[in-house]
């Protein structure tokens, strides 16, 4: 479903180039809860800029179920963008004055789709946020609240990928297992793709493939299918 | 996005930040506003000034004494270069077209009737300024020929003046006392009351008295050669006459009685008058019109001003939104909707506050005198339609820098 191919990423700074990513190949099929690890400036955030289309590569190409969407305008990537994505980030990045009900509508506003109150509310309880939260603005939620209307407003457009970037960087241990957990679940139940950048080799012990990024380059990709299902069982627990 | 949510996130935006847009927009409240009232009186006053020299009568000449550019005079012996033989002389010339003359004295004045008094413009004049100045009586007689031949101490008494001093309607036969200065002053009998004018001008307030009454009591509206000095000669024309001709052979009578060079007085047309009153509330009108304008202007730059405050203060929630799909139509739309928002708004409270105030001023006594406002609809257009061009421009030119901002660093902003 998602291919790179022979994608790099290069920054112009003033001290001169910048290489984010080189040479960088990456398969991902359907359905799959991909961690991303690397240590800061491994370039896995420009990995994930790029997989969501918030960027595009210096060179190579990426194919998205199979159509090459590496030089789309600004605006195409952002239809792109609104329809097969969803994106949670460790900031939250929720808009300050919103209710969390107005948060999970905004991307269906942009999609001029109908029942937008409906589907939002839906996408909240699926993340185990009842309508007593629907009112509640940005301020009035707890971080982990947060995270999940953050989340539930990326699953509400029923995105094919899901793009998180350190979800659970600002969250303590309790609630960062009940996101993996949530996650999971998209994973399982919605056969939605799950790809995770992380620096926490526990968080990504929890996702059932790991890509490992050094200096612009990937120097491992392993399945951990095999662990998965002890973790799946803790986080559940 | 449709137009109906695009505008629902412009108002939640306004009402997110309520005190500064309310400041941002009172720019534009105080520009829309000032340009209706500041417009409506100028043309108020336009209209005010010709409809006071249209009501002091019609197909009229004035002569003035004075206006001459000679400076070894001054201004007292201008002021005596015009006298009530002048006046007769006119009459006596039988000028084709004139059809009435009328001297006029005048001089400010207590006036006492009992226990009440009034001040106000004391007209010595002769029976022709009924017609000339197209007068009527409300009750009892105008100043006579008999009158003016006897020096009798006879006294018109303007409406409104009237009213003051007898309060129970019963003028006709009392007694005035005129208290010209210090110790001075003159019992008049009221002889009659005018019908009252009306109109912006004081002119009921006015009273009239014969010319040669005023001539033989009140020694100082004499010049230096005993010649009874006049403050004004009013002409009547005839409907039809040509006014340039009269006005010519006026001027060549009064030259030759004065032998003077150049003529030592003015004659002026009502459309003389009309002429150079409307210049100069045509200037005026201008001039409150461009001060306006800039306060529009400046209304405007503050909404500019606060628009792009607002794009660079929200860098990130247009980061949000571009992440979740919102294509740059979208941002330039919501950030045009907001800008519109607030200035339309803002017009459209300019436009009640100015048609409101101007309405209120209409009529109301500013400095002594009635203040007529016009509401020009042209003025609530232009100002409006300013005002949300102003709204337009300044939301444009933010809303494209918004759609420049890169989604990764927007997010990244913190």
């Amino acid at each position: 479903m998602i291919d790179l191919i022979d994608v790099e990423k290069t920054y112009n700074t003033g001290a001169g180039p910048v290489f984010a990513l080189r040479g960088t190949n990456l398969h991902i099929d359907r359905g799959e809860f991909v961690a991303i690890m690397g240590q800061s400036g491994s370039g896995k955030s420009t990995m994930m800029n790029i997989l969501g289309l918030l960027d595009r590569p210096s060179a190579g190409r990426y194919l998205l179920e199979g159509q090459d969407v590496s030089d789309l305008d600004p605006d195409a990537r952002a239809r792109i963008r609104g329809r097969e994505f969803g994106f949670v980030f460790q900031a939250y990045n929720l808009v300050p004055r919103l209710s969390a009900i107005e948060q999970v509508e905004m991307p269906l506003v942009y999609q001029g789709a109908p029942d937008r109150h409906a589907r939002a509310a839906k996408a909240l309880e699926r993340v185990g946020l009842s309508a007593a939260f629907h009112k509640r603005g940005p301020t009035q939620l707890s971080g982990g609240q947060q995270q999940r209307v953050a989340i539930a407003r990326s699953i509400v457009v029923e995105p094919r990928v899901m793009l998180a970037d350190e979800p659970t960087g600002a969250l303590d241990t309790t609630t960062s297992a009940e996101v993996m957990a949530l996650f999971r679940e998209l994973v399982e139940e919605h056969g939605i793709t799950v790809i995770i950048v992380t620096h926490e080799p526990e968080i990504a012990a929890l996702c059932d493939r790991i890509v490992r990024m050094v200096d612009g380059v990937i120097v491992q990709d392993a399945t951990s299918r095999h662990t998965a299902p002890e973790h799946r069982g803790e986080v559940s627990a | 996005m449709s137009l109906a949510d695009s505008f629902r996130i412009a108002v939640r935006a306004i009402l997110a930040n309520r005190l500064r847009s309310i400041l941002t927009t009172l720019g534009l409240v105080i520009g829309v506003t000032s340009v209706i009232v500041l417009i409506a009186v100028g043309q108020g006053a336009q209209v005010g000034v010709a409809s006071k020299i249209r009501g002091l009568g019609t197909d009229l000449l004035f002569v003035q004494p004075g206006q001459s550019n000679d400076r070894t005079t001054g201004a007292r012996a201008q002021a005596a270069s015009l006298t009530k033989s002048d006046s007769d002389a006119i009459v006596a010339a039988q000028i084709p077209g004139v059809i009435g003359v009328a001297p006029q004295i005048s001089f400010q004045s207590q006036l006492i009737a009992g226990s009440l008094n009034s001040r106000g413009p004391i007209i010595g004049t002769t029976p022709d300024y009924i017609a000339v100045r197209s007068s009527a009586v409300a009750e009892g007689d105008f100043i006579t020929d008999a009158d003016v031949e006897r020096k009798a101490l006879t006294i018109v008494l303007g409406s409104t003046l009237a009213t003051t001093l007898f309060p129970n309607g019963d003028a006709i036969g009392q007694q005035v006392r005129l208290a010209v200065g210090g110790p001075i002053g003159f019992n008049f009998r009221v002889s009659g009351v005018m019908a009252p004018r009306g109109g912006a001008t004081d002119q009921d307030n006015q009273a009239f008295v014969p010319v040669t009454t005023m001539q033989s009591r009140l020694p100082f509206t004499r010049n230096a050669t005993g010649e009874i000095s006049v403050t004004q000669i009013s002409i009547q024309m005839a409907p039809k006459a040509d006014q340039d001709a009269v006005k010519a052979d006026i001027t060549n009578l009064l030259v030759s009685r004065h032998a003077v060079a150049t003529p030592d007085f003015t004659v002026q047309s009502q459309n003389d008058l009309l002429g150079a009153a409307s210049e100069v509330s045509a200037t005026l009108s201008i001039l409150l019109g461009s001060v306006a304008g800039i306060s529009l202007l400046v209304g405007g730059i503050g909404v500019m001003n606060i628009m792009l405050v607002s794009v660079t203060e929200r860098t990130r929630e247009i980061g949000i939104r571009r992440a979740v799909g919102a294509q740059s139509r979208d941002i330039v739309l919501q950030f045009v909707t907001e800008a519109l928002t607030l200035s339309i708004g803002g017009g459209l409270l300019g436009m009640a506050l100015g048609v409101g105030i101007a309405l209120g001023l209409d009529g109301r006594q500013v400095a002594g005198q009635a203040m007529t406002t016009l509401i020009q609809p042209w003025s609530i257009a232009v100002a409006f339609a300013v005002a949300a061009g102003v709204g337009l421009a300044s939301g444009s030119y933010p809303a494209f820098r918004a759609t420049a901002i890169d989604p990764i660093v927007a997010l990244r902003n913190e």
